[in-house]
């Protein structure tokens, strides 16, 4: 696919294919369905955080556009390209959560490894160095720590020199410290000019070092926008009023409404614009005992991106 | 430290690299994980030398003929033949550990492609063989028990490293399949029995009719005839190689098959 691109080299960066391009992926395993739909672009020079519960579909996610899996259905670019030849061209590289490492080699002869497999690689070296473990160069892998194994892991990723770094849950078993240093050789290297999109379920690392955040639950986008904006929306309002045999559809449509609940006859609704939903609540359809709250900023994500939140709703609703 | 920007030229510039990722720089390394892995190498090249030092240098008959050479030298084709599908077995079966750490998860993050990666377990494996091979040889030698003429020693010694190769893609099976760090400990006990039922320890001839019969079957009989032909000088019976070839067959196609299941899956 190499032929999308201008032969004259001239090309200006806007005129680049998305880092990252998904349409309509839908990803099954059996019956269960991890990612439902996921429309997304990320372009050269942003720095995106995947951010959702445990089992929202961010790995799910994150292996299709590795093409460590297939999806079951949509399509995926990795600059215009499919993923296994962008990986294969060291454009794009990853640090996974866990695994991936041999014991038997030192730290060097891992990085050795995976340099000699790239047509173009750093220094082994100079990309030690900047992950931070050039001191345990000749350490056996299996007697480095587990912050040592990530930094490792990190370091393989920089090798390919890649224009894509993907990362997933990078951070998951370091202390603190370990945290904040990590982000920071992130951070640092990012100021370079690479796309960096990184899975998390902590809102305050998406928070902190993102451009901008894709929420997902359920395998799907509920919210994609600025760390701000996507704030906003988890710290709207919620409308709460008592409602018989309330039309939800209807209360979905709602302009400002984000997500819904019904309990028998009490009706919980997320809005980013409550007085919209009041409006309509008081004006169309039925419904008294109106309560608005505003609700803390950690309370409302996990009000966003959590199991109860359109379950319960469903399940005590009339049927369509 | 350059800014980098990246254009459309930047894209183009990008290459893969040639035969999958294939590189000395790897195989060397793997062959020095291989060596590095003190089980591994008692396992494959003392063990077989020390058989042959145990049976290839008994009074009673290690001297006595044997075709061009005498038994000591048919014992050490034979020892030889042990530690070298060890040695190959071993070598392809480590793919199950590097499966088990997410070893080969991670290499799918490189340009590897999945058929180099296969080549590079075969080669590795064949180096371990070669180091069985000679090391059995070389003892075998400086002994000065074992006998027969120049020729056949190079002529044997590279039938047998070559006839290793169908172990190297029974280890690869065997390492597909069992999803085991002890993957080895299995895979001993079977090329023990294997090694009884192709007659490399005890003559088939001196095993009842019946066992016999099951035994031409097993995977080790048709190498072990063909590895000893050049020595004996008989003439060579295509149930040998039907036995060789028809095992290689299963191995390699049962590697592949499993090969293939585990690319979609990981």
């Amino acid at each position: 696919m190499t032929d999308l691109l201008p032969d004259d080299h001239k090309a200006a960066a806007g005129d680049l294919p998305p880092a990252i391009e998904l349409l309509g992926v839908h990803k099954s395993f059996g019956s269960v369905e991890a990612v439902k739909g996921i429309d997304l672009s990320v372009l050269s020079g942003e720095i995106v955080a995947l951010l959702g519960p445990n089992g929202a579909g961010k790995t799910s996610a994150i292996d299709v556009i590795l093409g460590l899996s297939q999806p079951t259905s949509g399509q995926v670019s990795v600059y215009g390209m499919r993923p296994r030849q962008a990986i294969s061209r060291g454009l794009v590289s990853a640090v996974m959560q866990t695994g991936g490492l041999l014991k038997d080699l030192t730290v060097a002869e891992t990085a050795r490894y995976t340099a000699s497999l790239f047509f173009h690689s750093e220094p082994v070296a100079q990309v030690l160095d900047r992950a931070g473990i050039a001191a345990i160069a000749n350490r056996r892998v299996g007697k480095c720590s587990g912050g040592e194994q990530q930094r490792l892991r990190f370091a393989m990723a920089l090798l390919s020199d890649p224009e894509l770094l993907i990362l997933d849950e990078p951070t998951t078993g370091m202390d603190v410290e370990g945290r904040r240093s990590f982000w920071a050789a992130i951070r640092h290297d990012a100021e370079q000019g690479r796309t960096v999109l990184f899975a998390t379920h902590y809102l305050e690392e998406a928070d902190a070092y993102a451009d901008r955040i894709i929420l997902l639950r359920h395998g799907q986008v509920v919210a994609d926008g600025t760390a701000a904006e996507v704030k906003a929306l988890a710290a709207g309002r919620t409308v709460r009023a008592t409602l018989a045999s309330a039309d939800q559809a209807a209360l979905r449509a709602i302009p400002g409404a984000d997500g819904m609940e019904v309990r028998g006859e009490t009706v919980l609704i997320h809005a980013s614009d409550s007085d919209a939903v009041a409006r309509y609540l008081l004006t169309a359809t039925a419904a008294r005992d109106l309560e608005i709250t505003t609700r803390g900023l950690e309370d409302a994500f996990i009000a966003l991106t959590s199991d109860g939140n359109d379950g319960n709703g469903n399940h005590t609703g009339a049927p369509r | 430290m350059s800014t980098r920007s990246l254009h459309a030229a930047g894209l183009a510039t990008r290459r893969a690299p040639g035969p999958g990722g294939l590189n000395t720089t790897v195989l060397g390394l793997e062959v020095r994980r291989l060596l590095r892995n003190r089980r591994t190498v008692i396992f494959a090249v003392i063990s077989p030398v020390a058989f042959f030092l145990l049976f290839g240098l008994n009074k009673a008959y290690a001297t006595e003929p044997a075709g061009h050479g005498n038994v000591s030298a048919f014992i050490m084709i034979s020892m030889a033949l042990y530690g070298a599908v060890l040695a190959t077995t071993s070598g392809g079966a480590m793919v199950s550990i590097e499966r088990a750490a997410g070893w080969s998860r991670q290499l799918r993050l490189t340009p590897l492609s999945p058929a180099a990666y296969i080549s590079i377990k075969m080669v590795t494996a064949l180096v371990l063989g070669l180091a069985s091979v000679v090391a059995v040889f070389a003892v075998a030698m400086l002994t000065g028990k074992a006998s027969m003429p120049g020729y056949l020693w190079i002529v044997t010694g590279l039938c047998v490293w070559i006839g290793s190769l169908v172990f190297a893609a029974f280890g690869l099976f065997m390492g597909y399949l069992l999803p085991t760090e002890n993957v080895m400990q299995f895979l001993g006990f079977g090329l023990m029995l294997f090694a009884f039922g192709g007659g490399l320890f005890i003559p088939l001839s001196q095993y009842p009719h019946a066992l016999q019969t099951v035994a031409e079957f097993t995977p080790l009989y048709g190498l072990n005839q063909l590895v000893h032909a050049p020595l004996l000088g008989g003439s060579v019976h295509l149930m040998w190689v039907a036995n060789a070839v028809a095992w290689l067959a299963i191995f390699a196609s049962g590697a592949t098959w499993r090969f293939r299941k585990d690319t979609v899956r990981v």
